[in-house]
């Protein structure tokens, strides 16, 4: 018999039930709750069921929190206003722990997972938001949900899922100069496709992959989504046993020994087998951006804008354009001569502390020349941003220091790009509308970011970048 | 979630690849409580200009499609966030069924479980009942979960697969806590033995 791989060892872990045609009832280690999350506590109370392990749901607005302050009652939008201090509410009726505004401990759900030690190896965790799939880069099996199935969790504990399929994208060599997890993640998803990974769960492997920081990595895990995955996630190893050590919610004294054990059984056996497996070659990877409406929209840097005359299939011909009608960009033109109206630095994507100090080593190198703003993870994170004086840094530079939230990710708080408006963002979708009816996006990392607002267009990092 | 068995009904063809759920319900409409409905902001973007009158070139707003209850869409649809807003705006607008050749996992799941039915045909399949679609606006197609069968405007007949567990639920219009609550038991003895397994999840401080 093969060896199993990390994804079906967390898998059968948390199998309460199997049916005949292979669906499982899975126990879920940990939930996430956010202020999106009112739908699924207002069906629970319809049908009058409680949570049923208070003790294993973590709540924190994120979505549609302002980043101009952290008063309730300076949220002006009613609807968002409702749906924050119905989070609390319902926080506080369940007995849910809360990290609510105002506590240094809020932030992006994604963001304060890990940072809190509630994200931990050999899980399975959800959430009702699809970059659940950050979670991974610990070694759990982090996967989104909609409503009825958070709904479900939270009055059963458990979902019913069907078994994903395993893949494996191995990425390997030294990262040239310059290149960030965001241009890793970016390169594995114009590769594959943005729905390259649907009903996968994809393993990041290979020496590229070990190198990185958790954070790095939580980078590369977040965007799975965008390339369809269920989840993603890298194998845990001393990296990620050093972060989680002394974090609030990380086992402690003797459960951190017995945890260690379990952990350090869980990466995939040499001899696992992987339904699919990809390779690249970290050492042909360059600083990208999106140049469309979709994650798969990736480039170097140094590239140009596609030509839909060279599409033969008159379809894709069509929806080329018609993505290049929405973006505002012509054929053929270079990336480097593209004008931003504005920059995002923000997101679960990109918020994290070493995100902001890669951002900061740019602005200490100028001025913005267009509007550019900063929404740091978690509270926690601007807090350690402002001990290291970044906050110095950007407003020095011209940048607007916020507080944090999803902000201009998706806009729900009222930070948003005007219609056909560039922005030059951070975040993980570049969907049409997503930053805004009718803003144009543009994804790519926080040093690129923060480059393109020190010259008011898309710009190579490396011309920026302090080598190493 | 009302129950699906047969279904036919005029078809609208989506040629773009990667339908997201962003496009489908944009952020803003995410808050709405859900008895509030969501079928009139569906595709809202696209279906209205500034001045809020419909685009005549947006398929839906094109007369031999306002009887859709069927999209043949093409690759990714409903890709990205989770969001359930993204099928229950398309039930609200009066959609059951979406055709395509490759769905966004979530959006596929969130779909099953409101009664509104995703199927997967290959991409060759797809893009043909799209063009007898386009050759003939406003043609209908016959689908049949039971025997998991789509009839194309051309007559022709595709097999579709769905899990049989999600068959049974839309057959029957069944949402999962019933069932899982019959699993009872079982998930009570699970916890007690994951407890002391992984004691460290419990123990939150
Ligand atoms: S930052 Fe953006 S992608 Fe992340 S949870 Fe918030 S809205 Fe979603």
């Amino acid at each position: 018999m093969s060896g199993k791989t990390l994804f079906e060892k967390i898998w059968n872990d948390h199998a309460v039930h199997t049916t005949e045609d292979g669906y499982t009832l899975l126990y879920i280690g940990r939930h996430l709750a956010h202020d999106g999350s009112g739908h699924a506590f207002g069906f629970l109370e319809k049908r009058g069921l409680k949570v049923r392990r208070p003790e294993l749901t973590f709540a924190t607005p994120d979505h549609g929190v302002p980043t101009t302050s952290h008063k309730v009652e300076d949220i002006t939008d009613p609807v968002q206003r409702r749906a924050v201090e119905t989070l609390t509410k319902n926080a506080a009726n369940h007995n849910v722990t809360l990290f609510d505004l105002g506590d240094r401990r809020q932030g992006i759900v994604h963001v304060v997972g890990p940072e809190q030690g509630i994200t931990l190896p050999g899980l399975v965790m959800v959430c009702g938001d699809s970059h659940t799939s950050t979670h991974g880069a610990l070694g759990a099996l982090a996967f989104g949900i909609g409503a009825s199935d958070v709904y479900h969790v939270l009055a059963t504990q458990t979902t019913w899922q069907r078994k994903p399929y395993a893949m494996r994208v191995s990425i390997n060599g030294d990262r040239p100069f310059g290149v960030t997890a965001k241009d890793i993640i970016l390169s594995v998803i114009a590769e594959v496709g943005a729905n390259g990974a649907a009903r996968h769960v994809v393993e990041y492997a290979g020496d590229t992959i070990c190198s990185l920081s958790i954070e790095e990595r939580l980078t590369v895990c977040n965007m799975s989504i965008e390339a369809g995955a269920r989840a993603g996630l890298v194998a845990p190893d001393d990296t990620t046993f050093a972060y989680l050590e002394g974090r609030p919610y990380a086992p402690k004294g003797k459960h951190w020994e017995m945890a260690l054990d379990h952990w350090r059984a869980l990466p995939s056996d040499a001899d696992a087998t992987f339904g699919r497996e990809v390779t690249l070659d970290a050492t042909t990877f360059a600083p990208m951006l999106t140049w469309g409406t979709s994650p798969e929209d990736a480039l170097p840097i140094t590239g140009s804008v596609p030509d839909p005359a060279n599409e033969s299939d008159p379809v894709r011909r069509e929806a080329l354009q018609a993505t290049l009608d929405y973006i505002g960009l012509e054929p053929g033109t270079k990336l480097e001569d593209v004008p931003v109206d504005q920059v995002f630095i923000g997101s679960c994507t990109n918020s994290r502390i070493e995100d902001l100090r890669a951002a900061a080593v740019v602005a200490r190198q100028g001025k913005a020349k267009v509007p550019a703003m900063i929404s740091p993870g978690s509270s926690l994170v601007k807090h350690q941003a402002e001990e290291e004086g970044l906050d110095e840094v950007f407003r020095k530079a011209g940048f607007e220091w916020r507080e944090s939230g999803c902000s201009m990710c998706v806009g729900m708080n009222g930070d948003l790009v005007a219609a056909g408006k560039r922005c030059a963002s951070t975040s993980n979708r570049n969907f049409p509308g997503r930053q805004g009816k009718g803003a144009r996006t543009h994804l790519m990392s926080p040093a690129m970011a923060a480059a393109a607002a020190l010259t008011g267009r898309f710009t190579d990092v490396r011309t920026y970048a302090e080598k190493a | 979630m009302e129950k699906f068995t047969t279904l036919t009904a005029v078809a609208a063809p989506m040629d773009r690849p990667n339908i997201d759920t962003d496009q489908l319900l944009p952020a803003r409409f995410l808050r709405r409580p859900r008895d509030e409905g969501f079928g009139d902001v569906l595709f809202i973007d696209q279906r209205f200009d500034d001045d809020g009158n419909p685009r005549p070139d947006f398929v839906l707003n094109q007369a031999p499609y306002k009887e859709a209850r069927i999209i043949v869409g093409d690759r990714n649809f409903g890709g990205g966030s989770s969001r359930e807003g993204a099928p229950w705006a398309l039930l609200d607008y009066g959609f059951r069924c979406i055709i395509a050749s490759s769905f966004g996992d979530i959006f596929y799941n969130n779909s099953l479980k409101n009664g509104l039915l995703p199927i997967r045909l290959p991409e060759d399949a797809v893009k043909a009942i799209r063009a007898q679609l386009h050759e003939n606006p406003g043609t209908t197609i016959t689908v049949d979960l039971d025997a998991q069968t789509v009839v194309a405007p051309d007559g022709s007949t595709h097999s579709f697969d769905i899990e049989p567990f999600r068959k049974q639920s839309l057959l029957k219009g069944l949402d999962d806590i019933g069932m899982t609550l019959e699993h009872e038991s079982e998930i009570e003895t699970f916890e007690k033995g994951f407890q002391q397994r992984r004691p460290w999840l419990f123990a939150n401080a």
